[in-house]
């Protein structure tokens, strides 16, 4: 809300200056957002009259002419056609600064000496809105009786501060000058007092004499009042109403618009002037629109209403929209004799979800819908029609047109100081919070303890709510800090599954990848690109009703496709290498419920000098961190998105922890990564139940243990998972360790053939061991691997 | 004898200072103390001597080896050590050379500034809560004291998943549910993700982050409210941290406070990062609503408590001096690097 500081002004008297004033504003609760004087940009512009016109000596089309600035005389070229000799104007002089930072300065004109400009509303940031006399493109010439040498902003009205507050939804009676006015009263230590309003009321007749009002639904009407003003004169309104309006932010149309604007800032509650020459029946009636029901606005638009929504009608017909917008056909217009002054009490959610549904969200629509005070609407209708006398805009009738249901009587709530005190920690005499309160025209009555709150304050509806008044004013940084003292005590730890998502994310950055955030929710398209089918389950999605765009109208079931996105993202910025971690959710409808599963994964991306056994040796590190034994690789040809040789799923005792693989050549065309792209996916929801948190510690060995390495051939599709379970197998209780540490292929053992070469380790913990107990032990592994997968030792 | 003694110590003492190697030393041993070296042939003639000089040319004689093997010694250690020394001379390298190259895993900003912010309330006894991200609307917003109609739901604007279900807009939901599951004391603090309709710009996205914090016992007061958030300040701020609440409106708190901490780039003076003002605005807090507590099964004439939440997004971008949102999602390698 923009706050001329002159319109305050009327109402309470500021004498700190901006800083500290929008400083206290701010600390008491009405936030200054900024404030600054519109058109200081405009200096050493000066009102100036021309004394002389004389012909340029070389050029047809520019005129010299001496200006009186009022200490001097001087000397000024111009091409403008609309000024004469006599004609006072605002002349910008040498050194003078405009609008947007133009900057004005002598200079010479075909060889004629100009020191200086003759300004147009435009280059003074004005409009017609402004100043409907002022000519269009060319120079701004000010009535006759204009002094001279006097700097423009004073002039026009355009020296005045404007303030803009943040007001919150709660307080919509702080988005008026009123408001305002009384909050910065409290906050300055004034007094404030809203004015009477005082009417002539020199129409014939009486209001209810000229037009009948009936409020069908009353659910969505509490109130409607009305005046009628005839013997219109439509003009322009005053300066000092236009420069008021201007400052605020509406543009100013003619007188009459003008008020209800006016008062709609002054008081918060909108108005709307129908012309009553164009209301046939004269029978005003709010109720529901019939469906289908059609308007005319005033925006020229043809609008197409529902029984949801309130008009007002004339007989049969919709005149506007309750709240939102008035229609064109009985809009006020040049030719306007007599209106209607409309001052209602609309429901604030039927308002919303009108202008919502229109696209239509006014000014006075964005007040109705905070839910505005009913007994507002009189006040402000006098106020437009004091202001309809004031302004010799027409004749106010007597009399005042006014159906409304029960007005709402004050809430009464107890006074609680102690209760109060002892929320807030501090220790608030009484009587500072009775001072506070009364000021803001909450009354406390102290026999009966108990408050009536303003009618204009609903949101106040409780004691919680009366010390945050109470508080406000008081200063929220006079509450001494205090820290629970008297309180029990409270355990500080991570939950189970917190700590693992620790030690998962410590084990990721210990192998050197960089955890990365990605957005949760994304497109269908991701699927085809990882070459899903079509029945697969991660196709079974939550959707976004309202997304942002198709980009982002699922809620992701599987993490590969931003980490994709990433791994192609740094990859077309040329960096050679790069691995990534993130552990985020997936979301995966459930049947029957209203919320899905949500299931924590840790996805895992490299690319660059990487190869399958890279992630794979990062999965096998992090489930030994985690102490998950029995892990199995097994390969899986069949998921879409992987390389069918290079994907394997992690099981353990046949239960599928994750899977991990090079990503699918045509997958990787799809996102742009380079081709030799790896991914892991794990569901750390499942690592939970398997992690052995229980840690026990093993005594280190006391015998040494013996070595000895086997190499052997074996046909090319014997896996090491084979190998290596026959030699554990047969390998007796010595066998502590095996370890793969070469394989070759070449002609020295054949076609089809390759060569594993196991480092063995034999340890007992009682003895150390004789070459003949291990001997016996290889002889038996030998054996068992020549008659099980036919493995010949090399 | 005596002579011969004493020409040999003073033969050796010639030699060892002439040594150039360790074969030298080694010769020199054998020739004066060896089997057949001199000393040896001379005790040899000992025989010869009368009763009266053997002993003190025998102990002359001993004297004489102890000394010979001291001066063989340590002219051993003088060709040791300097040989030690012409090794390290021979290995010396170019320190400014680059080191080898280790990869090593970074943090993500946001998990910093979330970690940072969980340990400070792990250390005052918090409990780390969290929730659903798609959340029914009673949780989002009607326990929440935002009921239909409320303006505070259109301001928000929520992505629905059905008239009755969101992506949460605020991670307040979780303080509720854990306010419904349990009894008082509550201390809590919900991390976590949120969505609001923003389109993606240098300051909005649609998905960012939240801590929120809840604490709920008998006697809880404002006061508490701000000694807490003073704690908090000074530990990710530094010990000189200022705080200050404004006066504001959030549904399910009353009395509301926007709280700002004095800039910690310009102490207060006034700069870019606080755009002159000495304060940056890092919060939003208050005291837990009473109709709020009520929804819960809280007696309010019992209990009260405090709520408060940060953007972790806006944070981290104060905090590392990050100018544009969108380079959080954006996970570039060069930026991640750099924290
Ligand atoms: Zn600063």
């Amino acid at each position: 809300m923009k706050v001329p500081i002159s319109w305050l002004a009327d109402y309470v008297k500021i004498e700190e200056n901006i800083k500290n004033y929008s400083e206290m504003m701010t600390m008491s609760g009405s936030k200054v957002e900024g404030y600054e004087k519109p058109f200081h940009e405009i200096t050493n512009v000066v009102t100036g009259k021309i004394t002389e016109v004389a012909s340029h000596p070389d050029a047809d089309k520019l005129i010299v002419t001496k200006v009186d600035v009022g200490e001097e005389i001087v000397q000024i070229v111009t091409g403008a056609k609309n000024v004469s000799k006599g004609d006072i104007i605002p002349i910008a002089l040498d050194n003078s600064t405009l609008p947007n930072g133009v900057i004005i300065t002598k200079g010479n004109l075909r060889g004629v000496q100009s020191n200086g400009m003759m300004c147009s509303i435009a280059e003074l940031n004005l409009t017609k809105n402004d100043f409907p006399t002022a000519s269009e493109d060319g120079i701004f010439i000010l009535p006759k009786n204009t002094p001279l040498g006097v700097d423009i902003k004073e002039i026009l009205g355009l020296d005045d501060t404007v303030v803009e507050f943040e007001i919150t939804p709660n307080r919509p009676d702080c988005l008026s000058i009123i408001g305002l006015a009384r909050e910065s009263a409290v906050t300055i230590g004034k007094k404030f007092v809203v004015p009477n309003v005082s009417l002539q009321e020199k129409g014939k007749g009486t209001a209810t004499d000229y037009v009948k009002v009936t409020i069908e639904d009353y659910d969505l009407c509490k109130r409607y009042a009305g005046k009628i003003v005839t013997d219109v004169l439509i003009k322009e309104s005053p300066l000092w109403m236009r420069k008021r309006l201007r400052d605020a932010g509406v543009r100013p149309i003619n007188n009459i618009v003008d008020i209800t604007n006016y008062v709609m800032l002054e008081y918060g509650q909108p108005m709307h002037a129908f012309d009553l020459n164009y209301l046939q029946e004269k029978n005003i009636i709010i109720r529901r629109a019939k469906k289908g029901e059609i308007i005319h606005t005033l925006d020229d638009q043809e609008r197409m209403l529902n029984n949801q929504n309130l008009v007002i009608a004339d007989g049969d017909k919709a005149i506007a929209v309750a709240g939102v917008m008035g229609g064109a056909n009985s809009e006020v217009n040049n030719d306007t004799t007599k209106i209607l002054f409309e001052s209602a009490n609309f429901d604030g959610v039927s308002v919303r979800l009108t202008a919502k549904q229109l696209g239509l969200r006014t000014e006075s629509s964005a007040r109705f819908e905070k839910g505005l005070d009913p007994h507002n609407a009189k006040p402000a209708l006098l106020r437009a029609c004091e202001l309809v006398e004031k302004l010799g805009a027409g004749k106010v009738v007597p009399g005042i047109i006014d159906c409304h249901s029960e007005l709402p009587t004050k809430n009464i709530i107890p006074f609680r100081p102690k209760k109060m005190n002892e929320f807030l920690g501090t220790s608030i005499e009484e009587k500072t919070m009775v001072d506070i309160l009364t000021s803001l025209e909450f009354e406390v009555n102290m026999e009966k303890m108990e408050i009536a709150v303003p009618s204009f304050r609903p949101d106040v509806e409780a004691w919680a709510d009366i010390s945050e008044e109470v508080v406000r004013f008081y200063g929220y940084n006079n509450i001494k800090a205090s820290l629970q003292s008297g309180n029990r005590a409270t355990q500080g730890i991570k939950t189970y599954e917190q700590r693992i998502r620790d030690t998962i994310r410590e084990a990721m950055l210990a192998m050197g990848l960089m955890e990365i955030y990605t957005y949760s929710f994304t497109s269908r398209k991701v699927f085809d690109k990882l070459l899903l089918k079509d029945d697969s389950p991660l196709r079974e999605t939550v959707v976004i009703t309202n997304p942002l765009g198709e980009d982002f109208k699922i809620m992701r079931t599987t993490t590969i496709p931003e980490m994709l996105q990433v791994i192609s993202h740094n990859f077309n910025r040329r960096i050679p290498q790069a691995g990534f971690f993130e552990t985020s959710k997936t979301y995966h409808p459930i049947k029957g419920e209203k919320l899905p599963n949500e299931k924590n994964v840790l996805t895992i991306g490299l690319y660059g000098d990487y190869d399958f056994y890279a992630i794979k040796g990062i999965v096998e590190k992090l489930v030994d961190t985690l102490d998950i034994p029995d892990v199995k690789y097994v390969i899986d040809s069949n998921n879409p998105s992987y390389h069918p040789g290079r994907c394997a799923l992690i099981t353990v005792n046949g239960n599928t922890i994750g899977t991990i693989g090079e990503i699918h050549p045509d997958v990787a065309d799809n996102f742009e990564t380079p081709k030799r792209s790896y991914i892991g996916e794990l569901d750390i929801e499942k690592l939970y139940k398997l992690t052995n948190v229980l840690k026990s510690y093993k005594g280190l060995p006391k015998y040494p243990e013996v070595d000895r390495d086997l190499a052997m051939v074996v046909d090319e599709e014997i896996i090491a998972y084979d190998i290596e379970q026959v030699i554990k197998n047969s390998g007796g209780d010595l066998l502590q360790k095996v370890t793969l540490f070469d394989v070759y292929r070449g002609e020295q053992v054949g076609e089809n053939k390759k060569s594993m070469a196991y480092a063995l380790s034999f340890r007992a913990d009682d003895r150390t061991l004789t070459d003949e107990e291990v001997n016996k032990a290889v002889t038996e592994i030998l054996s068992k691997l020549d008659s099980e997968i036919g493995a010949i030792l090399r | 004898m005596k002579q011969q003694l004493q020409n040999i110590l003073h033969q050796v003492t010639l030699q060892a200072s002439d040594v150039k190697s360790l074969q030298d030393i080694e010769q020199l041993r054998i020739k004066f103390l060896g089997k057949k070296g001199e000393l040896t042939t001379v005790l040899r003639g000992m025989g010869a001597l009368s009763k009266e000089e053997r002993p003190i040319i025998g102990k002359l004689a001993n004297e004489v080896r102890t000394n010979i093997e001291s001066l063989i010694k340590q002219a051993n250690d003088k060709l040791v050590s300097i040989e030690k020394e012409i090794t390290l001379k021979k290995e010396k390298l170019d320190v400014t050379m680059p080191g080898k190259i280790y990869e090593i895993g970074k943090k993500h900003p946001l998990t910093l500034v979330i970690e940072e912010v969980e340990n400070v309330f792990l250390g005052l006894g918090y409990q780390i809560a969290e929730g659903p991200e798609i959340e029914l609307v009673h949780y989002n917003f009607e326990a929440l004291n935002i009921h239909e109609g409320h303006p505070a739901r259109d301001e928000q604007d929520t992505f629905y998943i059905q008239p009755d279900v969101v992506l949460r807009t605020q991670t307040s939901p979780v303080q509720i549910r854990v306010m419904e599951n349990s009894q008082p004391p509550i201390k809590i603090i919900c991390p976590g993700r949120v969505y609001r309709s923003d389109a993606v710009d240098a300051t909005h996205s649609p998905v960012f982050h939240q801590i929120e914090g809840l604490v709920v016992d008998k006697g809880i007061t404002m006061g508490d409210l701000r000694g807490t958030l003073e704690v908090f300040a000074k530990s990710m701020f530094g010990e000189d941290t200022n705080i200050r609440f404004r006066p504001h409106h959030f549904p399910f708190t009353e009395p509301s406070a926007e709280v700002d901490v004095s800039c910690w780039n310009c102490n207060g003076e006034g700069c870019k990062v606080c755009k002159g003002e000495g304060w940056v605005e890092i919060l939003g807090a208050g005291m837990v609503h009473p109709k709020v507590l009520k929804n819960c099964g809280i007696d309010p004439e019992i209990y009260s408590g405090f709520a408060f939440g940060l953007g972790v997004e806006r944070t981290a971008m104060g905090r590392f001096g990050i100018d544009d949102l969108r380079l959080l999602y954006e996970n570039d390698v060069r930026f991640l690097k750099q924290f």
